[in-house]
């Protein structure tokens, strides 16, 4: 139990690692060489203009680009150390342990509680009493279980966009992921919902590695440690959040978070 | 010249009107025939007796059973292919590639065939070929049991020809399944296969329903098809066994107008019938069209 190699700060402290990541849609090149170290329990943002590369990065992290014809990936992104492009990786359990958070909620036309329970359940987990346990474990995480836990039943698209996107967060959490991807998050939501989205990803980080994408500075600048500027499909800059926001070390960086261009 | 042209973009508009209304008053014609000829014979004993006098009185029951069978085990045998075929081609197949395009290919030219084809097909190869050699091995004195022309051979027949119908159908339904609820699913760690089954499908289902409607609606109303493969002049018991022999609507219209001993004695009933068989393919089409403009609505909201 003591042995040193359990102990979490002898973990390497880098979760991802991106080294000489090159992403090709046909013939155009969409990501060009981005080597990026993501670190452990904190939150990464990825800003940058529209097609910047800042989404495809990120659904590279859990090969979610590869469900589109045609794309090419070159290069490595390691998690926890292993090589997730390595031929023979399991991209089941790769997405298992890499959870995503969409643009646009997407719960299923289910209830809350068959939401919430549909990651568990393709897991084969059958029993009622720890089925039940993890959505309402998963539903406190997201910070939707006092606004639900009368309404299981009812349908998740009866939800606000706001509660819909926290099932979604919940959604994910129950097959424990041990890092979270999010894809502009709040983008189709009010100042309101995008604040509770917000609070809840600074709880989250405690647990979890998060990387999101937005396209929001003010956001950017309010949750995440690092932040990372992409353009044209090259990382321009990447530093911690509060130094890349006010001394900037590229002319372009600048250019974008004073509004300048995008 | 401006005259000339003013001219002729009347002609063109009152041309194209006459005809949009010949249309409709070619529906209007046949729908007024049919009602008018034969509502009066449309009675509780017509839809639930058997034919009478030599097939000039009676009812129709036994056509009516043998159609609901036809399209029945037709369903049971088309559809799941269909939808087989409908999710490879929607999910598995590379778009583009050799095998999905030459899939395409058969599903379209199935398609064209016309039906008597079918109908011929019907005979030589599950009659003759598949039902005989089924005798050859199941009952060995020579007897006839699955060698001649039964419901279950015209309905695979039909099966046959619905096919492409539910291809179609049942493909545009998958597709219309949004892309985010498939992603949703894999990002959690489902397999493809597993999408399919829990999310792709369930939501599909009134697509497939539709898919499964337009057939047997299409089915219900050939009748090539079921000439020589199974479909009966007249039988005095209806169908037990998927080697009998049945009934049908349409093949029942054909044999009062043409094989009757008094075929203007038959006139009321063969309207009457015509009435029961366009009822029955005209509900199903409403109810597909109603089935797949409610998933259409939803695919937009």
């Amino acid at each position: 139990m003591n042995h040193p190699l359990n102990h979490p700060l002898n973990q390497p402290t880098y979760k991802i690692e991106a080294r000489d990541l090159n992403i090709f849609y046909g013939q155009k090149q969409a990501l060009n060489g981005i080597s990026m170290s993501i670190e452990r329990n904190r939150v990464t943002a990825l800003i940058g203009p529209s097609g910047c590369g800042k989404s495809t990065f990120l659904r590279a992290l859990n090969r979610m680009n590869d469900l589109i014809d045609g794309v090419r990936v070159e290069g490595a992104v390691t998690v926890d150390g292993r090589n997730i492009y390595a031929p023979g990786t399991d991209v089941v359990e790769l997405r298992k342990n890499v959870g995503m958070i969409f643009q646009k909620s997407n719960p299923f036309p289910k209830s809350i509680y068959e939401n919430v329970a549909y990651g568990p359940r393709i897991n084969g987990l059958r029993d009622a009493k720890t089925l039940d346990e993890i959505v309402e474990k998963s539903l406190r995480q997201a910070a939707l279980w006092e606004e639900v836990k009368n309404d299981l039943a009812k349908s998740g698209l009866s939800l606000s966009g706001g509660q819909q996107q926290r099932l979604c967060i919940a959604r994910a959490l129950a097959v424990s992921p041990e890092v979270l991807l999010m894809d502009e998050p709040a983008s189709a939501l009010d100042p309101l919902a995008t604040a509770k989205i917000e609070e809840l990803i600074h709880v989250l980080k405690q647990q979890y590695t998060i990387v999101i994408v937005t396209h929001n500075m003010q956001q950017a600048a309010r949750v995440s440690d690092k932040t990372a500027f992409f353009y044209i499909g090259e990382l321009i800059e990447f530093n911690d959040t509060h130094v890349l926001f006010t001394t900037p070390g590229k002319k372009q960086t600048e250019d974008y978070i004073t509004g300048r261009f995008g | 010249m401006k005259t000339r042209d003013r001219l002729l973009i009347r002609v063109a508009a009152v041309a194209s009107i006459a005809s949009a209304f010949a249309i409709i008053g070619a529906v209007f014609i046949i729908m007024g025939d049919i009602v008018a000829g034969g509502a009066g014979y449309v009675t509780w004993e017509f839809l639930t007796g058997d034919p009478t006098d030599g097939m000039t009185a009676g009812g129709v029951f036994p056509a009516i059973f043998g159609t609901f069978m036809l399209v029945l085990i037709m369903s049971i045998g088309g559809i799941p292919i269909g939808t087989i075929t409908a999710i490879y081609l929607a999910e598995y197949a590379h778009q583009g590639s050799r095998l999905a395009r030459l899939i395409r290919f058969a599903v379209t030219s199935l398609a064209g065939v016309p039906a008597i084809v079918f109908g011929l097909f019907g005979l030589g190869f599950f009659v003759q070929f598949v039902g005989s050699g089924m005798d050859g091995i199941l009952s060995g004195d020579g007897k006839l049991v699955w060698g001649q022309p039964n419901i279950l051979w015209a309905s695979l027949t039909m099966a046959l020809l619905t096919l492409p119908v539910v291809i179609v159908s049942v493909e545009e339904a998958i597709k219309a399944v949004p892309r985010e609820l498939r992603e949703a699913s894999l990002a959690l760690g489902a397999t493809k296969w597993q999408t399919i089954r829990k999310v792709v499908l369930p939501n599909a289902v009134t697509g497939i329903m539709t898919g499964g409607i337009l057939a047997v609606s299409r089915g219900a109303g050939e009748v090539a098809p079921i000439l020589f493969t199974g479909a009966a002049y007249f039988l005095p018991k209806l169908p037990t066994s998927l080697s009998d022999q049945f009934m049908e609507l349409g093949y029942h219209v054909y044999i009062m107008s043409t094989q009757s001993p008094d075929v203007e004695a038959t006139m009321g009933i063969q309207y009457a019938t015509t009435l029961v068989l366009l009822m029955l393919t005209f509900g199903l089409n409403f109810s597909a069209i109603f089935l797949r403009y409610r998933i259409r609505r939803r695919t937009l909201s």
